[in-house]
């Protein structure tokens, strides 16, 4: 959609001397020890003045920094005038999945990053992510969205292979569209990294569950309990749909081959958090399925989802919380927003370090790490600098739970089983933007393609080839 | 075939031996696509675990898989609570890779306890591809051996053995291997499955037989598709997903003490379990 170009306002300086709408956040020290969701969203006159920060651009570089394209300008001015509803609709016409990316979204890099408002002097860009975050917050608590315009049926079937977050767009976009979706899902629950591996406390499952129900009420069928490449092969889906997309994410943790890796106590950060979010372990009075709560948990990793780890496991009631990364604070690729978070918490960033080997007590259970330090050298090829161990730095810390979390590859099922599919390790290659992949009707997209990357590059992915499929669906050219 | 929400009924249970239950489930899909060697996972209720549990046998035209499950902790004492016309929350399947199943001659397949059930398929996929198959039985006690007619059906030959002789002869799983070994004269492949020692002991006799051995592990698991790496295992000095890369591998390579460590991670845990479950059912 054609973002929203309106004449230039003329309070242009009240404007830009609305100060950014900071929004509020549960107390470090309370939130350590509970499970609820830590930054608490803004309230609706809140948005409404953050909104007015915008300063309707002629060329609004923010949708350009939009990997799904939504019209900021558009749905700010109407959140500004007070006509949620509206603004709501403009949102969902290319966002279905609102309150996810409104909070998982890293907009610093994205719109806001782009803000003109932000790159006037002293200024902050308009927080973008939050006033997305109201308006879905405002439809949970009751607000009620222009509908969304759904195309009459085509009696075209599709299936999305995966129900994460580019599953999820790009079956959103596809229903859309008026053809008849089908998700295909191995868990027991839909949702992928959103539900097994993104923290209550950052991400409210109840959001999640809502904005799927969303999707159902469209008229997207979601099976459970099927894993395609297992259950029934690609091969199997040709014979009953017109057109399939694989989302199927990056799902195999890499560890280190350190020595002890297989230790007890020593976890994927998946299988961490899987434990935790997806099977409830972090509730044992209702939840069968344990995990191991460390007084002492060493997470291993910069990411976000070495974060993830290390404020789940204080929350789990860990006495101390160590995250140990190979690299210096300003190479960690977690987001800002989330280091922060974690170091208001009390996180110990141990930098400039890395594990060398696990030590174990005679149950074979995990007592210590033995990590080496290490110094930046040359910048590698992706420009960070490279870490180079020092020798003779090795020192130990105790730790009865590490948590390894330094990435994922692509999950193999689908590439294992369906010879046809071209794959480029493991990763399965995708002829273009369009997801069009070297079987006939077959798409592809997220991090099954990309390889681990966020859930915004994965929607953007999952629309992208909702559009191609749909052109297919429509033309038949491959 | 159609790509619907299936139900996972209850269709048929009895009582195989104390605390160890068949379970008939309807799963059309599973029951299709299985292959001998393969899995699925039960989740049995909302806030139970996810459990891993190797086929034991299948219907395609009935849509109906089998399993056997041993009453082991909470989690398999809760599915042995589900009623026959009551339904399992979750099943997901078939998981990890089939069997190689190829003619070599002779096998003899191994089922040690409850492992008589996954051993079951195997041989009955052994004998299909027209080998010799002599099915070894091993138990504590008679009162553990389950799945004689099958075993007899699917094998050549079917051979009881008992720690205390009170069922065939006495002795353990290894003993019968000598003995089939001294008689036949040639085993061309093993396939052994039940406790880890027992794996482990077989493994090590074979070993020094120079019998090929393929082993089927049972892991601490989660997901079961290659995501968690719960249950690696370390297989030739590297470490393996028994979900995606399993779940058989050569015995003869598999470190059986780390995945007897590591089984017993969660026993704290499983006995809180339980008390839950006590209190529930009370």
């Amino acid at each position: 959609m054609a973002p929203t170009i309106a004449p230039v306002p003329k309070d242009l300086k009240k404007r830009f001397q609305t100060p950014r709408q900071e929004m509020p956040a549960q107390d470090p020290v309370a939130r350590g020890k509970n499970f609820e969701e830590v930054a608490l969203g803004l309230q609706g006159e809140a948005a409404q003045l953050e909104a007015y920060r915008c300063i309707y651009c002629k060329e609004p570089d923010c949708v350009q920094g939009c990997p799904v394209g939504i019209d900021i300008p558009g749905f700010l001015h109407e959140v500004e005038k007070g006509n949620f509803s509206e603004a709501l609709g403009i949102l969902k016409s290319t966002n279905l999945l609102p309150a996810i990316c409104g909070r998982v979204c890293p907009q610093e890099e994205q719109c806001e990053s782009l803000c003109k408002t932000g790159k006037s002097k002293g200024n902050r860009p308009v927080a973008i992510g939050r006033v997305e975050r109201f308006l879905a917050d405002w439809e949970r608590a009751g607000g009620i969205a222009k509908p969304v315009e759904i195309a009459p049926p085509t009696g075209k079937k599709v299936a999305v292979v995966g129900s994460g977050p580019a599953g999820l767009a790009c079956a959103a976009d596809l229903a859309k569209f008026g053809h008849k979706v089908t998700v295909l899902e191995a868990f027991h629950k839909p949702g992928g990294v959103l539900v097994y591996g993104i923290p209550e406390f950052r991400l409210p499952k109840a959001i999640v569950a809502q904005e799927i129900s969303s999707l159902e009420k469209m008229g997207v069928e979601i099976v459970c309990n099927f894993a395609v490449g297992l259950t029934a092969t690609i091969e199997d889906l040709q014979q009953q749909f017109d057109a399939i997309f694989v989302a199927t994410g990056a799902g195999l943790p890499y560890f280190m081959d350190l020595p002890g890796e297989n230790l007890g106590g020593i976890y994927s950060a998946n299988e961490y958090l899987t434990r935790v979010n997806l099977m409830g372990a972090f509730d044992p009075e209702h939840n069968d399925t344990p995990v191991v709560r460390g007084k002492n948990v060493v997470v291993v990793g910069g990411g976000n989802v070495a974060m993830d780890a290390a404020r789940t496991a204080l929350r789990l009631g860990a006495e101390k919380v160590r995250l140990v990364y190979r690299r210096s604070h300003d190479e960690m690729p977690a987001r800002g927003e989330e280091i922060e978070h974690a170091e208001e918490e009390g996180i110990d960033f141990t930098l400039l370090t890395t594990p060398v080997r696990y030590i174990g007590d005679e149950k074979g259970r995990v007592t210590a790490v033995e990590c080496r330090k290490m110094e930046l050298g040359e910048p590698g090829p992706d420009g960070r600098r490279k870490p180079v161990e020092v020798v003779g730095s090795e020192h130990q810390y105790p730790a009865d739970v590490v948590v390894v979390s330094i990435g994922n590859g692509p999950n193999p099922l689908v590439p294992r089983t369906t010879p046809g599919l071209e794959t480029k390790k493991g990763k399965i290659v995708a002829r273009d933007a369009s997801g069009r992949t070297s079987m006939k009707g077959v798409f592809a997209g997220g991090d099954i393609v990309l390889g681990a990357a966020t859930v915004i590059l994965a929607m953007g992915a999952g629309r992208q080839a909702a559009g191609s499929m749909h052109e297919y669906l429509q033309t038949g050219v491959w | 075939m159609e790509f619907l929400k299936q139900s996972f009924e209850l269709l048929e249970k009895r009582e195989l031996a104390p605390k160890v239950n068949l379970y008939k489930v309807r799963a059309p899909q599973v029951a299709r696509a299985r292959k001998a060697g393969q899995f699925v996972i039960v989740r049995v209720c909302e806030g139970s675990e996810r459990i891993p549990l190797t086929i034991a046998d299948g219907d395609p035209v009935a849509g109906t898989v089998t399993l056997v499950v041993q009453e082991v902790g909470a989690s398999t004492a809760r599915m042995a609570q589900v009623k026959v016309g009551e339904c399992f929350a979750d099943l997901l399947g078939p998981l990890g890779a089939p069997t190689h199943v190829s003619k070599i001659g002779t096998v003899v397949c191994v089922g040690g306890g409850i492992g008589i059930a996954p051993v079951h398929p195997i041989a009955q996929a052994m004998k299909a591809a027209g080998n010799r198959v002599i099915g070894v039985l091993a138990a504590r006690h008679s009162g553990l051996l389950f799945f004689r007619d099958e075993m007899k059906k699917a094998c050549d030959e079917v051979r009881v053995w008992t720690d205390d002789g009170s069922d065939g002869k006495k002795g353990l799983a290894t003993d019968a291997i000598k003995e089939i070994q001294a008689e036949v004269g040639k085993i061309d492949e093993v396939v052994a499955i039940g406790p880890v020692p027992m794996m482990k002991f077989v493994s090590k006799l074979t070993g020094e037989l120079g019998i090929p051995t393929q082993v089927s592990l049972n892991p601490v698991m989660v997901d079961g598709t290659g995501m968690c790496g719960g249950c690696r295992v370390t297989v030739g000095g590297k470490s393996k997903f028994v979900c995606v890369d399993g779940p058989e591998f050569d015995g003869h390579q598999v470190d059986f003490d780390e995945l007897s460590r590591r089984q017993a991670i969660y026993k704290e845990d499983e006995r809180r379990a339980m008390e839950r479950l006590v209190k529930e059912v009370r």
